[in-house]
């Protein structure tokens, strides 16, 4: 195992986007995605960005936006089955976790995380409900809910 | 003889593999039972059971074979894709027994392992071969001209096939893994009842199943519970038919395109009967894996590294895993 970047315990810097509620509604994939450019573009090293929907709500294609914009050209795929990815290509490096197969963090090695979640990436968590407490405060939530066909409701908070 | 080790996810899997590509043995340790309570794989139960099975697993594939460290000659592990925490066991595992008897070491890419799979056995095919790879985390097509490395013509975009089915079986309230179980109830439904989209996107090769599994989403909740209920049967075998015509669309698409006349399937979703009969109609010289070659094995492993440049001994004591691709 790595050595400890015990972050998640330590108290993080304040969050570079401030504190308020905004609400998109998108009609395609692609407008998604320009949703999820438009916040990766005020995110900084270390940021934390956590990613909430229902299965097929459009998580992935949120965070494929945002990661474009982070200069990531490599495929963005779901994480559900490795778990975590680190995307390269831009200027930081790119942690996507999805915390789906996992139904609790309690009981497993602290450091599971932190083989992706560094302070020098900046991290988006899918399915982030059962490791909210360790996962410290984040820059920005997301809030995806489906609307009925392609249309989705996105809130950032 | 080289002795094969492969921890990437979630099973334990040892195997002896002669320099002909002869399996001598291939020992899998599933952590599936216990993943089963989890709904699926949960890593760091994942690492712990590694730990705890890999020197007994190895063992194993040495009694297997009827061999002994004695007789081994070079050791391969998976470096990478996969669980990092994961890998790290078969890892250091591997270096430790390669170090103890100064034996070299390969590292080898799990994907590469899938692809040249076909390459072993009693019904090998060499190349060039094209080849679709399909599991829980990864779909993609590749072309092989030299054992030794892959080029990939086409991948999914967002969901993995293996993926696909996991999920479907999720909404349609179904236990994991969710690939046997829609393969099963597949068989007494109507697989035309229900039509689900065949996404096939841009002008290449590429795989999209992300649209499909909201599509099931949606004609679930169209239905409500207990006529979703009622016709699950009929909701498995159409949804695994529009999965299996994608995957035969880029396939014959591939065959087309490249003119290479030698088909490999390979990943889990290759244990898929309906996949398995379809590839049959390809027109190509086909190859479909035994069961045992289908999930995560490590004779595949072993098998790959016959094509590589292994590291001498003490080289490889600072390699690490890599969770990332390109490993």
């Amino acid at each position: 195992m790595k050595a400890i970047l015990s972050h998640r315990r330590v108290s993080r810097k304040p969050p570079t986007v401030e504190s308020r509620l905004v609400r998109h509604e998108t009609g395609t994939p692609e407008e998604t995605e320009a949703v999820g450019a438009e916040l990766a573009r005020r995110l900084d090293r270390g940021d934390l960005v956590l990613v909430t929907g229902e299965l097929g709500s459009g998580k992935t294609t949120f965070v494929r936006g945002a990661a474009r914009a982070l200069g990531v050209t490599d495929p963005v795929t779901s994480p559900t089955f490795t778990i975590g990815q680190v995307y390269g290509g831009g200027a930081l490096e790119v942690a996507h976790i999805d915390l789906y197969r996992l139904r609790s963090l309690s009981g497993e090695d602290p450091a599971l995380l932190d083989d992706y979640l560094t302070p020098e990436r900046i991290g988006f968590v899918e399915w982030p409900e059962i490791a909210a407490p360790e996962l410290g405060r984040p820059a920005a939530r997301v809030t995806i809910e489906h609307l009925g066909g392609d249309r989705r409701a996105i809130e950032i908070e | 003889m080289i002795l094969g080790i492969e921890t990437s996810c979630d099973d334990t899997c040892a195997a002896v593999v002669t320099p002909d590509g002869e399996i001598l043995s291939n020992v899998v340790a599933s952590q599936g039972l216990l993943h089963e309570r989890y709904g699926g794989v949960v890593p760091e139960i994942a690492s712990r059971r590694h730990l705890e099975l890999v020197d007994a697993v190895t063992a194993d594939a040495l009694e297997r074979a009827d061999t002994s460290l004695d007789d081994v000659r070079s050791v391969a592990v998976t470096r990478g894709p996969g669980l990092i925490g994961a890998l790290l066991v078969g890892v250091s595992s591997a270096k430790a027994l390669a170090a103890a008897r100064g034996l070299p070491l390969t590292p080898v890419n799990h994907l590469h392992g899938h692809v040249v799979a076909s390459t072993l056995g009693e019904n090998p095919i060499e190349p060039p071969l094209l080849c679709l790879v399909a599991s829980g985390g990864h779909t993609f097509v590749a072309r092989v001209d030299d054992p030794a490395d892959h080029t990939v013509l086409g991948q999914t975009l967002d969901d993995a096939a293996g993926e696909a089915f996991d999920k479907g079986a999720r909404i349609l309230g179904l236990e994991y893994p969710g690939g046997p179980v829609i393969d099963r109830l597949a068989k007494e439904g109507d697989p035309e009842a229900f039509d689900f989209p065949r996404s096939l996107p841009g002008d290449g090769l590429d795989f999209s199943f992300s649209g499909l599994k909201t599509a099931l989403l949606y004609r679930v909740r169209d239905l409500g519970e207990d006529e979703a209920e009622r016709r699950r049967a009929d909701l498995a075998a159409s949804y695994q038919r529009a999965i299996v015509d994608v995957l035969e669309t880029r396939a014959r698409q591939a065959i087309e395109q490249y003119g290479v006349s030698r088909f490999a399937i390979g990943g889990g979703v290759a244990a898929n009967s309906e996949w398995r009969a379809r590839a049959q109609e390809l027109d190509a010289e086909l190859w479909v894996p035994p069961m045992a070659l289908c999930t995560d094995n490590a004779a595949m492993i072993a098998g790959a590294s016959r094509f590589q440049q292994p590291m001498p001994y003490p080289d490889y004591l600072s390699l690490d895993a890599s969770a990332r691709p390109a490993a």
